[in-house]
């Protein structure tokens, strides 16, 4: 349906961050969304997620609603609704730190087992400005992401290097289609709408 | 992990959850604690499996129901008001941001021997079937006293006396037959059984207003409910109290709690991966069954949860209320009925979650006291119901001599009307002053690429 095409199409994606505290989930958001990065990084206050859009193409835009744990996974008390209809996960590891992977692969079996049948998942190995310290070997990550069928890559959110392509990837992988299709279920209702009726109009 | 906190809060049920989250909002260092591996407490939603085991333990799970995963079944049925303090809550807090509501698509009275839909509107009111000519004529006049009652207008208040006319005798000064009384006392205000008649009548009248408004506010009926279940609720106030700087801390036992010489709550030790850890703070905020030793109870409620096909509803509503009254079926206390199903996506495509409540009344068997709602709901055999009964608990003291603060349970009311003034009341009592809610900065900023 080429004439279809040249119509601006946008979607919107719930994308989560996942994998052991300290990694880096919330510096690779920053780095994607501010641009910044901060040695002395605290838990955003108040973020109850971030957005970010993407142009994918001339007239494909994707808004990415990027939720981060906000520390619930530090004692591993993360909410189920966290990642409910999540359509994408990047799950992290720090290439320094080889106990970090183990926890990404448990939270990568975790999300096949509750998560959205069509989630795109993500491994990112952060902290590749550490080379000299690195503990976990690319290519053994590399391997198991490939036969886990996940995405993979190795990032810095301390330099930018490699982080906008993860998202990049991720949003080539969505299914727009079914997305923008499903805009038009049934609507839920909208409690912050303002109440139009005052007591004058109770019961009458 | 840290020693000192200001506020520790144990059990994730929607009360210590809103509380946690309104606490950690003002800026309070809050640690909140749970002995089991999932939110909710008494207010989670289980899947099939989580339910089998719960209340038919060692029985296997019947295929025939579907995937487990796609149920999410509430242990304490309760709905929203559409204008209640709990949604008003849920606005200010943006929590509305992690949880969906879809509207209930009916209110009904069981009467007759037939659901009926509860007029809500004055139209409703005079079409409805469930009241007589001349009665329609008195219910309307009512109706508009209340909806034109104001504070300050004495003119409006027909010289009734809010705080000292009882129900009953504003009821009589329109008129009112007992069937009409008995409709509004528990289809419109919900009172579920007849002391309130003899009480002054504010409450009743507000409560009759906060119904009307419910129902003005979207239509079909006052009711919301979260798509996913009740248990969505704790959990997105609980993201909203680590958002702001909650510790959340599940799985982890409570091995002692300590106290001064005089008794005052000092805090808890807890072991965490096998190391034992003291935690401090001065106040701790908990549920009933993390202090046995400091709460009563007085009643029992039963509650039974069903696994449908079918809903005893003739519009094509797919989830529903149905009251049947205490004076339908010779008992003090009313029975509720709360259908959800796949809409709402509590249970899978072609099943329905049938949850059937009251208070407990003599020593006849549960199932035996809920008889008239089984009939409605067409249910023979139990093996795809599961019963539970469970105390009302709530705390012998104020917590103003332990600084120890305890939650109620949660009642047989069909709405949350009760326990956010339970929340108000321990925020009261935990902080020293009023709730009062500021609608929060949106917590979000957005970047273009
Ligand atoms: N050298 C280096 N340090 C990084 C990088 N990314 C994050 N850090 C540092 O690692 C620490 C933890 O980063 P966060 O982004 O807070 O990690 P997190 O996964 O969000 O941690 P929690 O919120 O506790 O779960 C901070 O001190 C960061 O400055 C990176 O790419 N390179
Ligand atoms: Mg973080």
């Amino acid at each position: 349906m080429s004439a279809t095409q040249q119509e601006p199409r946008f979607a919107q994606f719930k994308l989560v961050l996942l994998g052991e505290s300290a990694v880096g989930k919330s510096s690779i958001v920053h780095r994607f969304v501010k641009d910044s990065f901060d040695d002395f990084r605290e838990s955003t206050i108040g973020a109850a997620f971030l957005t970010q859009t993407i142009q994918l193409d001339e007239n494909t835009t994707i808004k990415f609603e990027i939720w981060d744990t906000a520390g619930q996974e530090r004692y591993k008390s993360l909410a189920p609704m966290y990642y409910r209809n999540a359509n994408a996960a990047v799950v992290v590891y720090d290439i320094t730190q080889e106990a970090s992977l183990e926890r990404a692969k448990s939270w990568i079996k975790e999300l096949q087992r509750q998560a959205n049948q069509d989630l795109v998942i993500a491994l990112a190995g952060n902290k590749l400005d550490l080379e000299s310290e690195r503990k976990v070997a690319k290519e053994a990550a590399q391997a198991y992401a490939t036969e886990e069928g996940l995405l993979f890559f190795e990032v810095s959110a301390k330099t930018g290097q490699g982080v906008k392509e993860i998202f990049q990837s991720i949003a080539e992988k969505l299914p727009l289609e079914s997305q923008i299709k499903s805009k038009s279920q049934p609507k839920s209702v909208n409690l912050q709408r303002p109440s139009t009726n005052n007591q004058s109009s109770c019961c009458s | 992990m840290d020693e000192e906190y200001d506020v520790i809060v144990l059990g994730t049920g929607l009360t210590e959850c809103v509380l946690s989250g309104l606490l950690s909002v003002e800026g309070k260092k809050v640690l909140h604690i749970d002995r089991q591996d999932y939110y909710g407490g008494e207010s989670a939603s289980l899947n099939l499996q989580q339910l089998y085991e719960k209340f038919k333990p060692g029985k296997e799970v019947d295929a025939s129901l579907g995937r487990s995963r796609d149920y999410c079944v509430d242990l304490i049925p309760k709905f929203l008001m559409a204008n209640g303090e709990l949604t008003n809550i849920l606005v200010h807090t943006n929590v509305t941001r992690y949880v969906e509501f879809k509207q209930i698509d009916g209110s009904f009275v069981f009467r007759y021997g037939k659901p009926s839909k509860v007029p809500a509107t004055e139209y409703e009111a005079v079409t409805s079937s469930l009241i007589g000519l001349f009665e329609k004529r008195r219910l309307k006049n009512f109706l508009q006293w209340v909806a034109n009652y104001k504070e300050d207008d004495v003119a409006t208040h027909k010289g009734l006396k809010l705080d000292i006319d009882t129900t009953d005798a504003v009821y009589n000064k329109f008129g009112l037959e007992e069937g009409t009384k008995n409709f509004i006392g528990h289809a419109m205000a919900l009172y579920d059984n007849d002391e309130y008649l003899q009480q002054p009548a504010r409450e009743a009248v507000e409560r009759v207003v906060l119904y009307c408004q419910s129902v003005a506010r979207y239509g079909k009926s006052p009711y919301l409910y979260p798509l996913y279940g009740l248990g969505e609720l704790p959990q997105g106030f609980s993201r909203l109290s680590a958002i702001y700087g909650g510790t959340f801390m599940l799985s982890t036992k409570v091995e002692q709690v300590l106290y001064d010489e005089a008794g005052v709550f000092q805090g808890v030790k807890l072991s965490l991966d096998g190391e034992e850890h003291v935690v401090k703070a001065p106040q701790v905020i908990a549920d009933p069954t993390y202090f046995p030793e400091k709460v009563s109870s007085s009643e029992k409620v039963i509650r039974t949860i069903s696994i449908v096909d079918q809903l005893p509803l003739k519009n094509g509503e797919t989830s529903a209320q149905i009251i049947l009254t205490g004076k339908e079926t010779g008992r003090k206390n009313d029975i509720y009925i709360a259908l959800i199903g796949s809409e709402h996506k509590v249970a899978p495509q072609g099943k329905n979650i049938a949850i059937v409540s009251s208070i407990i009344e003599g020593d006849k068997p549960p199932h035996i006291q809920l008889e008239s709602a089984f009939k409605l709901l067409g249910i023979k055999a139990f093996d795809r119901t599961f019963m539970g009964l469970s105390d009302l608990f709530a705390p012998i003291e104020d917590g103003s001599k332990d600084n120890v603060y305890i939650s109620k349970s949660y009642d047989a009311t069909s709405h949350f009307e009760s326990v956010t003034e339970d929340v108000k009341d321990i925020y009261f009592r935990v902080t020293g002053k009023p709730l009062k809610l500021t609608k929060l900065e949106e917590g979000e900023f957005n970047a273009q690429a």
